[in-house]
């Protein structure tokens, strides 16, 4: 019962933003507040419940599956709705500075309430065509946020991200077509056991690939990334962080999870492909993101790097390999938030997002720079942190799947990681303050508080870990029974 | 048969005008084409031949019917790709006002 509300509550509140966010002065910004609110403490709760009954089921309507239709979360959804939910909690408490310096906050609102409608509703749906509707509301509304400054530059973005996401979302539609007059049922349970009744036909591997180019352009994969930098870098910061942190992961990857794992069934050819594109996401992206001047255009390049670390996880198989991706994608989706949070600190401050025009931020702004490098060390897997034992899992999960090659690599890539990070730091925060950039202190307490608020989960998921391995995560890896 | 390969043959139509095109406009027409080509194969996947509408009336034995499910599904990628084109369409407009052109290859302030 309570699933159907993650559906329900952005709706209205978006609704009700739609109607009243014109007239009422903070109407919008208090709704979406309280909307997120809500539902992180319902994801918490659904977590809580999906321990001892493993597996959620609400039909809508009373309708039994092959009329009605389910919406269902396991294990693995319920982590990916609190992922979500804590993130947009977080973007929505810092927008609230962040936003004032735009027109017409209240359209802001309303379409980042459709889009969790879109993430939420991709993870709990049962069904491949709901998957569809959702993943399309969740695209829209991001195509016309990441326009919302409407500038010369985010036009472009937007549009070119408009285009590839509509091809995306059009090769999934075919596949789920011809999945349906292969199986003749769209629930995926249904289509699960009719496959494993049925001889592998052809068909199969053709859908394989439509779905493949689907997913890898909505999670940006290396060879369909050309859209992620343009739209993270030409947003309004707290979409980049929403779309970097959680919306190419639930698009993508997530999705992808689902539609392969538990629907088709993963083969080891598709396991090697997805092997490959994981390796090359990983060198390109680290490799582009140390050319890079732009602050947030060197976030999306790490982003395209660290998802390529998932879908390496993902690439294993194995049980370890999928836990591992899991928890290194909550763990990206903390820091890269953060990291996306101070990049709007230092911009709403000093007017730049230029990396050699920015310098000696540390001592004006110290909580932004602390945070930030916290956030920075955790991408590239320094110990104590909660990024190095996320990676660990990842990089032995291939180590013990045999391929020792892309182990080494994955840690190499791991040190670029850091060398670019560092580089990111050293220019903006700890060098030699420049004359122009005088009277700059700390942004404002939106900024503050998201940033404490993530760079703790940090360091306390990290230094925790090692003590709560045995009694958290291991269950956890058992629960994500993909 | 040979109308599903032409449903496919009209998509990758659409691919190649989406691929090749330097007009805004012209690619907006090159999505619109591959969507058209996925809801024909999604009315061509619930066509029975000589079948008839799904309707349940009482006295009547319905021996052949076409499958109702895709074109319920039609309708709805039929709306989906409405709200699609109409934004896509606005951002052309507004490309418009800030560049002066349509022509893609024109329309490059982001790089690297």
């Amino acid at each position: 019962m309570i699933l159907i509300f993650f559906v329900i509550t952005p709706i209205a509140a978006a609704f009700l933003i739609g109607l009243a966010g014109r007239y009422v002065k903070n109407f919008s910004d208090s709704a979406a507040n309280l909307t997120t609110v809500i539902l992180f403490a319902a994801s918490l709760y659904t977590l809580n419940l999906v321990n001892t009954c493993h597996i959620l089921v609400y039909k809508i309507g009373g309708w039994l599956p092959p009329a009605g239709i389910c919406v269902v979360a396991d294990g693995l959804a319920v982590f990916m709705l609190v992922t979500v939910n804590l993130i947009s909690l977080l973007v929505m408490i810092y927008s609230i500075n962040y936003m004032n310096s735009y027109t017409e906050k209240w359209k802001f609102h309303a379409l980042y309430m459709l889009m969790l409608v879109g993430m939420n509703g991709v993870i709990i749906s049962g069904d491949l065509f709901n998957l569809y509707v959702f993943l399309e509301l969740a695209s829209i509304s991001a195509y016309a946020l990441v326009a919302f400054g409407t500038e010369a530059s985010s036009l472009e973005a937007a549009f070119k991200y408009a285009i590839m996401g509509s091809i995306a979302s059009l090769f999934i539609l075919l596949g789920i077509a011809l999945l349906y007059s292969y199986t003749s049922t769209l629930s995926m349970f249904d289509i699960a056991a009719v496959l494993a009744g049925k001889p592998r036909a052809f068909l199969i591997n053709f859908v394989s690939v439509l779905f493949l180019a689907g997913f890898a352009l909505k999670a940006a994969l290396v060879p369909f990334h050309a859209w992620l930098p343009d739209a993270h870098s030409s947003a309004p910061t707290p979409v980049s962080a929403t779309l970097s942190g959680v919306f190419i992961k639930t698009l993508g990857i997530y999705a992808m999870l689902r539609v392969f794992f538990s629907v088709i069934g993963a083969t080891s050819n598709l396991l090697l492909v997805l092997m490959v594109l994981g390796l090359v996401s990983m060198i390109a992206g680290a490799f582009l993101a140390i050319a890079q001047n732009d602050m947030k255009r060197m976030f999306a390049y790490s982003s395209i790097s660290q998802v390529g670390y998932i879908i390496i996880g993902l690439g294993c198989g194995s049980l370890i390999g999928i836990a591992g991706a899991a928890f290194h994608l909550f763990n990206h989706s903390i820091f890269k938030s953060l990291l996306f949070i101070n990049s709007a600190a230092v911009e709403s401050q000093t007017g730049s997002r230029n990396m050699d025009k920015l310098s000696g931020l540390a001592a004006k702004m110290p909580l932004t720079a602390v945070t930030s490098v916290m956030a920075s060390l955790s991408a590239a897997g320094l110990p104590p942190l909660a990024g190095f034992w996320s990676k660990l899992i990842i990089i032995m999960a291939l180590w013990i799947s045999g391929h020792y090659i892309y182990a080494l690599i994955a840690v190499l890539a791991s040190i670029l990681t850091l060398a670019y990070f560092l580089l990111m730091q050293r220019k903006i925060f700890f060098s030699e303050p420049n004359q122009e950039l005088s009277g700059i202190k700390e942004a404002g307490f939106g900024f503050s508080l998201a940033s404490i608020i993530l760079a703790s989960i940090i360091a306390v998921v990290g230094v925790a870990f090692p003590f709560l391995v045995n009694s958290i995560f291991v269950p956890f890896w058992n629960f994500l029974g993909v | 048969m040979s109308l599903y390969f032409l449903c496919f043959i009209l998509f990758c139509v659409g691919l190649y005008c989406l691929l090749r095109k330097r007009n805004i406009i012209k690619i907006i027409i090159g999505l619109g084409i591959i969507e058209y080509s996925v809801n024909m194969f999604l009315i061509l996947i619930g066509y029975r031949t000589n079948g008839r509408a799904p309707i349940f009336a009482r006295n009547q034995e319905i021996s052949n019917m076409v499958d109702p499910l895709p074109q319920a599904l039609c309708l709805t990628t039929i709306v989906i790709g409405l709200s699609i084109t109409l934004l896509v369409v606005g951002l052309a407009v507004r490309i418009y006002e800030k560049y002066g052109t349509f022509d893609i290859t024109k329309i490059r302030r982001l790089k690297g």
